[in-house]
């Protein structure tokens, strides 16, 4: 089986910032499959934009090795999904091309950075999405969205090809609506590439099963307490219940270290992204920068006329925090942190298999609610602790609150992605069934 | 505490570019962030080494890589197989 996939998709969501109207596809474990890609992975012959100007007529000379192995599994690439810009953000209103809007409740956000993943998924328009989580930017949206979303283990899914924003917290990782199809995908693009050095080689090649007898479930006060929404708290308390009837037991478990998670993560992720987004200059791709014009006038011009606000707010402060003098105090501390951090993970999961919580502190945000940069990084509370100590973590929908889609979160040690899909899965099949 | 002219300093070693009408509200952003950084502080005892992780090296050796046309196809402005850029000097 072979073909072309004919993709024209109502799209009143504003999900993609392009479509593939013809999308060939070829045989495979994916022949035929429609999969959306977040515009921030490398697609050859497919203009990638990073939902930024600074982008503006790039297409791609390669693809990332996540997009090779979709290929060869004979999926169609029908699409690149809107984000928010180089990912900075959780509501996917940054992007150059425009807000998308939750198919849920088309007045809320899709959560970010990769909204439209999540929301060509909800929508219906895809069965199958991929999308990058530097601080839950996969998982969010996911949790505002009703659909489910996995970031992998850091190490498991090459970054080859993958846009560079923060490259010790990223991964690329699967969406789906069902955690069925989740892994699926994951199987296929969790294969070792030596391109990508901080790779290690441990394919996932997994089939979930809803077994969850004598697992142990660790519930962190942390994720429970003040900011979250005691509607979402009380709805994953639920879903932890379901896991208990299933055979699961709880223990309590502490994360003391979230009290800096924040902080740290956002010293350390601003810190990288002002030295990934140097080479965005208008030399070697982008709008082409006026060469006639001395270098600092010219860089500044084309970064300030092409760059968002909120892209060149986290440049400057990520400058800021490495630079002479200030670098002790901050990134220093960001680092020490974030090891203290992957200690509270490694302590709390000698006593649990898993860690559960909710997603999100709240429901999807009414479109245009946050305007404050430092509201919005504390949304990121319950998501980026994880990518700080490189762990598994998925988000599965766990029922509503205001009629709007409320995600469950399930961590697990380094590695074992399989056992965070299987409780997943034991929780949707029995809240489905 | 960070002023309007430190602003102006970080815009300027980050080459980002800044119109004087964003300063005063960059300010009071970053100040606010930073002050929510404060918390750092409190992180006690210094960073120890990793244990069990090593570097990945590799032999520096030619492997396959795009042909010229490709590298050159996104730039602005090429002359002779080349990329041209701003006068450094």
């Amino acid at each position: 089986m072979a073909g072309t996939l004919d993709f024209s998709p109502d799209d009143r969501c504003n999900a993609f910032i392009t479509t593939c109207r013809e999308a060939p596809f070829s045989d495979g474990a994916l022949a035929g499959v429609a999969v959306a890609v977040k515009d921030n992975i490398s697609t050859a012959g497919i203009r990638t934009t990073c939902a930024s100007r600074i982008l503006e007529g790039y297409v791609p000379p390669y693809d990332a090795h996540v997009i090779e192995l979709l290929r060869k599994e004979g999926a169609a690439i029908v699409g690149k999904t809107n984000m928010d810009e180089f990912g900075m953000g959780s509501t996917t209103e940054t992007s150059a091309f425009g807000p998308t809007r939750n198919p849920v409740d088309p007045t809320r956000v899709p959560g970010g950075s990769s909204g439209g993943s999540a929301a060509a998924l909800a929508a219906g328009l895809v069965p199958m999405a991929l999308g990058t989580d530097t601080g839950g930017s996969i998982r969010c949206p996911a949790a505002f969205c009703g659909v489910v979303g996995l970031k992998p283990t850091y190490g498991r899914v090459s970054r080859y090809g993958l846009i560079a924003y923060a490259n010790s917290l990223e991964q690329i990782g699967p969406m789906a609506r069902t955690v069925e199809d989740v892994s699926r995908l994951m199987s296929v693009i969790a294969k070792y590439d030596p391109r990508d050095s901080t790779m290690l080689d441990r394919p996932y090649d997994h089939r979930p099963s809803a077994d969850i007898a004598g697992l142990r479930v660790g519930v962190p006060e942390e994720y429970f307490g003040e900011g979250v929404d005691p509607r979402v708290a009380e709805t994953v308390r639920d879903a932890i219940g379901v896991l208990e009837e299933l055979g699961a037991s709880t223990v309590p478990v502490s994360i003391p270290g979230m009290r800096y998670a924040l902080a740290a993560y956002y010293v350390i992720c601003t810190g990288e992204a002002s030295s990934n987004l140097a080479r965005f200059d208008g030399v070697r791709y982008g709008p082409a920068v006026d060469i006639r014009k001395s270098w600092h006038d010219a860089y500044q011009e084309i970064r300030q006329a092409n760059f968002g606000a909120e892209v060149r707010r986290r440049v400057m402060l990520g400058t800021f925090a490495l630079s002479a003098g200030y670098a002790g105090r901050y990134y220093a501390k960001a680092l020490g942190a974030r090891q203290k951090i992957r200690q509270d993970f490694e302590r709390a999961l000698r006593d649990a298999d898993v860690i559960a919580g909710p997603t999100m502190p709240t429901v999807a945000f009414r479109l245009g609610e946050k305007t404050d940069p430092l509201s919005l990084y504390l949304a990121d509370i319950l998501t980026a602790p994880a990518n700080l100590a490189g762990i598994p973590a998925i988000s599965v929908p766990c029922g509503r609150v205001d009629g709007l889609p409320v995600g469950f979160q399930l961590m697990g040690r380094q590695f074992e992605d399989e056992r965070v899909v299987d409780a997943a899965y034991a929780y949707e099949q029995e809240v489905r069934a | 505490m960070v002023t309007e002219s430190d602003i102006e300093h970080i815009a300027e070693l980050a080459d980002i570019g800044i119109s004087r009408d964003e300063v005063p509200e960059f300010t009071r952003q970053f100040n606010a962030i930073l002050e929510y950084f404060e918390v750092l502080d409190t992180v006690e005892g210094e960073r120890a080494p990793a244990d069990g992780i090593t570097n990945v090296f590799r032999e520096d050796e030619p492997r396959p890589c795009l042909p010229q046309e490709a590298v050159l196809a996104n730039a602005g402005s090429t002359e002779n197989g080349f990329i041209k850029t701003p006068r450094v000097m």
